[in-house]
C-alpha cells in the first residue's frame, strides 16, 4: 500500500499510467509505420535508400578508384559487356575490361564516380529539406500563430516570393555565390565561407540557394497547419493555465503539424535532388573534379551519339534514386493520410 | 468579379517592381562588368562604354531609367529610325502618332542585338515548347488518370500508375539523353537535336509551317520529354481526385434516379473531379515555362534559355532583367487565369 504511495508522477507516466495524448500520438505513428511497411513499394524505396546511405558513407572502400584519378590513355574505353549493349559503340571502342561501366573523356573510372556522386545527391537530399524546413516552418507557424496583421503582411511577402521563377532566380543566386565569395583576402567572414564552400565542392552554396527559394511553400503550409491547430481545445486549455507563447508553439503546436510536413518534405526531395542535378548540368553546381550525377550526365551529353554509356549510367543513377525517394514518399503520405483508411 | 481582377492586376504591378528592385540589386551585386575581358579593355574605351550604355550613373538612376524604358509608352510624330536605341517590343501607329513601348534596351553582349530582338527572335520557340509540353501533359495525363480511376485497383490502375510514377521520377536532364540515343541515335526517327520552326511567327509565338519537316520532326521529342512529368502529375492528380467525387452523394443520386453510368461519369463525376486539377495547372504552367531552360540546353534549342544562362556569366544586365520579370509576369498571369477559372468551374466560390 505505502510503496505505491511513493512511486514518481514521472514513473507513471512512461508506465503508460498518465499523458494518454502522447500515448495516442505513438499508436497513430505506430500505425502509420505499420500501413508503410505493408506497402512494398515504400519498402523497396526505402530499401534502396538505405543501400545508397551505404554505399555514400563507405564509398572509399566501395569505390575501385579514386574520383578524379585520370588515366588518359585510357580514354572512353569501355568493357565488352557495355559494348554488347550499346551495338552503335563497337566499330571505334577500345576494349578495357578494368572498368566495370566504361571510362570518361579523360579516362576516369565512371562507376567510381557514380559511386562518389552518390555523396553529392544525398547530401542534398537530406540537407535540403532541413534547411527549408528550418525557415519554412519558422517563418509559417510565426506567421500563422500571431496572426492578423502580422501573418497578412508576412504572407504577401511570401505571395511575392512565390511569383520569382525559381529557377531563374537559383541560377541568378549561384552566378552571385560563385562570383563574389571567389577573390577575397584571407581573415574576412566572406572568406572562410567560400573556404568552406571550396572543401565541400561547391555543395554549401547549392544548399544556400535551395534553401532560399524551396521554404515558400513550407512556410505556406506550415501556417496552414498551425492556424488550423491553433483553435483546438489544448491550445485553449493550455493557454488558461497560463502558459507562455513559446511553450504552447513548441509542446502543444509543433508536435502536432509535424506529420504533415514531414510528409511534403520527403515528397519534395526528388525536387531538391534534381536542382543540384540540373545546376551541376549546366556548370554552375558543383565544382570540377567532384563527382555529380547532373555534371557526368553533362559531360556524357556532349558525346552521347558516340558514347552512350557515360551518359546513360549516371542517368540511371539519378533515376533510379528519384524513384526510390518517389516510392517511399508517396508511402509515407498514403500511410500519415487518413482519409486513405479503409480504401485498402 | 471586375473588381477582383483590377485588384490582381495592381497586385501583379507590385510584384513585378519587388521582383525587379530584388534582380536589379543581386546582379549588380555580383562583381564583374559586363566589359570586363580577359585583357583589360584600355581605361578610355571602358569609360565610353559605360557612358555610352549609362552604367556610369548611379545605380538608382539607372534603376528608374530602366523602368521608365520598359514601363512608359514614347510617343513621336515621325517613324522611329531602325538603329537599336529606338526599338521597343511593341512599335504601333494610331492615327498620326507612332507609339513604342516597352523598350528592354540593348543587349551587352550582342552587340548587334537589343533585348527585344532576343524576345522576338527566342522566345516564341520557348513558348511553343512550353505550350506543347503542356498540351502532352493533358492529353496523356487526364485520360490515363481517368482510366485508372474508373478501373480502381485493377492491373490497368497498377499499370498506369506505374507509369505515372516513372513520369515523375525521371527528369529532364535523364529523359533528355536517353531520348536522343535512343529516338535519335538508335532508331533515327527524330534529328537529335534543333528546332525547326523559324521566324516569322503567326500571332509573334505559332509556327507558320505546321509541316513534319518544318516543326513537328523537332518538337515531339523535347515536349515530351518536358511534358511527360507534368502528364505524371495530372493522372494521379486526376485519379485521387475521381476516385472522392465518385463516393459523392450527389452521384448516388445520379445513379438513384436511372441516369446511365456513362452519363453519369461524364455530366457528374468528370467535371467536378476536374476542379483540383485545374488549381495546379497555374503552378504547372509556371514549372513548364521554366522548365524549357533544361530542356532547350538538353536538346540544342535555340530558346530563351541558352541566352540567360550565358547572359549571367557575361552580367549582360538588360537580358538578365528582362528575361525574369517577363518569366514573373507570366506566372502571375498564370495564377490569375487559373483563379479565374476557379470561380467559373465552382460556383460555390466568390471572389469579392
Amino acid at each position: 500500500m505505502t510503496a505505491e504511495l511513493k512511486i514518481d508522477p514521472r514513473k507513471m507516466e512512461q508506465m503508460g499510467g498518465g499523458a494518454p495524448l502522447t500515448q495516442k500520438a505513438e499508436s497513430l505513428f505506430v500505425d502509420a509505420m505499420r500501413r508503410l511497411v505493408r506497402n512494398k513499394a515504400a519498402v523497396l524505396g526505402g530499401s534502396i535508400i538505405i543501400v545508397l546511405i551505404l554505399v555514400a558513407i563507405f564509398a572509399d572502400q566501395v569505390a575501385l578508384k579514386p574520383f578524379a584519378e585520370q588515366v588518359l590513355v585510357d580514354q572512353n574505353v569501355a568493357p565488352t559487356w557495355v559494348v554488347n549493349i550499346f551495338s552503335t559503340m563497337k566499330p571505334y571502342t577500345r576494349i578495357s575490361e578494368a572498368y566495370p561501366l566504361g571510362a570518361d573523356y579523360v579516362g576516369r573510372d565512371l562507376l567510381s564516380r557514380i559511386i562518389y556522386g552518390a555523396r553529392v545527391s544525398l547530401t542534398v537530399a537530406f540537407i535540403g529539406p532541413i534547411i527549408s524546413l528550418l525557415i519554412g516552418v519558422t517563418y509559417g507557424s510565426i506567421s500563422g500563430f500571431f496572426g492578423g496583421r502580422v501573418d497578412n503582411i508576412m504572407m504577401r511577402i511570401v505571395d511575392v516570393l512565390y511569383a520569382f521563377p525559381s529557377l531563374l532566380f537559383i541560377i541568378l543566386l549561384m552566378a552571385f555565390f560563385k562570383t563574389t565569395f571567389t577573390k577575397l583576402e584571407p581573415g574576412t567572414l566572406a572568406y572562410a565561407i567560400s573556404q568552406l564552400d571550396q572543401r565541400m565542392g561547391g555543395l554549401l552554396f547549392i544548399f544556400v540557394g535551395i534553401g532560399l527559394t524551396a521554404w515558400e511553400t513550407m512556410a505556406r503550409l506550415s501556417r496552414g497547419q498551425v492556424l488550423s491547430v491553433r483553435e483546438k481545445e489544448y491550445v485553449e486549455a493550455a493557454r488558461t493555465i497560463g502558459a507562455k507563447n513559446g511553450r504552447i508553439m513548441f509542446s502543444h503546436i509543433l508536435p502536432n503539424i509535424v506529420g504533415p510536413l514531414i510528409v511534403a518534405e520527403t515528397l519534395a526531395i526528388p525536387a531538391y535532388i534534381s536542382t543540384e542535378a540540373f545546376l551541376s548540368f549546366i556548370g554552375i553546381g558543383v565544382n570540377p573534379p567532384t563527382p555529380s550525377w547532373g555534371a557526368m550526365i553533362s559531360d556524357g551529353a556532349q558525346v552521347v551519339r558516340t558514347y552512350p554509356n557515360q551518359t546513360i549510367f549516371p542517368a540511371l543513377a539519378l533515376a533510379i534514386t528519384m524513384f526510390a525517394f518517389n516510392f517511399l514518399g508517396d508511402g509515407l503520405r498514403d500511410a500519415f493520410d487518413p482519409r486513405l483508411r479503409g480504401t485498402q | 468579379m471586375g473588381r477582383y481582377i483590377i485588384r490582381r492586376l495592381l497586385y501583379l504591378v507590385a510584384v513585378l517592381l519587388v521582383v525587379s528592385a530584388i534582380t536589379f540589386g543581386l546582379m549588380h551585386a555580383v562583381p564583374g562588368g559586363p566589359f570586363d575581358r580577359e585583357k583589360a579593355l584600355p581605361p578610355e574605351i571602358m569609360a565610353n562604354l559605360e557612358k555610352r550604355y549609362h552604367l556610369d550613373d548611379p545605380l538608382l538612376v539607372q534603376y528608374f531609367h530602366y523602368l521608365s524604358d520598359v514601363i512608359l509608352p514614347q510617343f513621336s510624330t515621325q517613324p522611329p529610325s531602325v538603329s537599336l536605341e529606338d526599338d521597343a517590343l511593341m512599335k504601333f501607329q494610331v492615327g498620326g502618332i507612332y507609339v513604342r513601348w516597352m523598350n528592354f534596351g540593348p543587349s551587352f553582349s550582342s552587340r548587334s542585338r537589343t533585348v527585344n530582338d532576343i524576345f522576338r527572335q527566342q522566345l516564341p520557340i520557348s513558348g511553343q515548347l512550353g505550350l506543347m509540353a503542356l498540351l502532352v501533359a493533358l492529353t496523356i495525363g487526364m485520360p490515363l488518370g481517368i482510366f485508372s480511376a474508373l478501373k480502381q485497383n485493377t492491373i490497368f490502375d497498377y499499370l498506369a500508375m506505374s507509369v505515372a510514377i516513372f513520369g515523375v521520377s525521371v527528369p529532364v536532364i535523364v529523359l533528355g539523353p536517353l531520348m536522343i540515343w535512343i529516338f535519335g541515335v538508335v532508331l533515327g526517327w527524330f534529328p537529335p537535336t534543333g528546332w525547326g520552326s523559324k521566324p516569322p511567327y503567326v500571332l509573334g509565338l505559332f509556327p507558320s509551317d505546321l509541316s513534319w519537316n518544318g516543326f513537328w520532326k523537332y518538337a515531339i521529342m523535347p515536349s515530351v520529354a518536358l511534358g511527360l512529368g507534368s502528364s505524371a502529375i495530372i493522372a494521379r492528380l486526376t485519379r485521387a481526385s475521381l476516385l472522392q467525387v465518385v463516393r459523392e452523394d450527389y452521384i448516388r443520386t445520379a445513379r438513384a434516379k436511372g441516369l446511365r453510368e456513362r452519363m453519369i461519369t461524364i455530366r457528374h463525376a468528370l467535371k467536378n473531379s476536374l476542379i483540383p486539377v485545374v488549381t495546379i495547372l497555374g503552378p504547372m504552367f509556371a514549372a513548364l515555362v521554366t522548365g524549357t531552360f533544361v530542356t532547350e540546353l538538353t536538346f540544342g534549342i535555340p530558346g530563351m534559355g541558352r541566352y540567360f544562362v550565358t547572359s549571367i556569366t557575361n552580367r549582360d544586365y538588360p537580358v538578365i532583367m528582362g528575361t525574369i520579370l517577363l518569366y514573373a509576369f507570366f506566372l502571375v498571369i498564370a495564377n490569375l487565369v487559373v483563379d479565374i477559372i476557379y470561380a467559373y468551374l465552382d460556383p460555390r466560390i466568390r471572389y469579392d
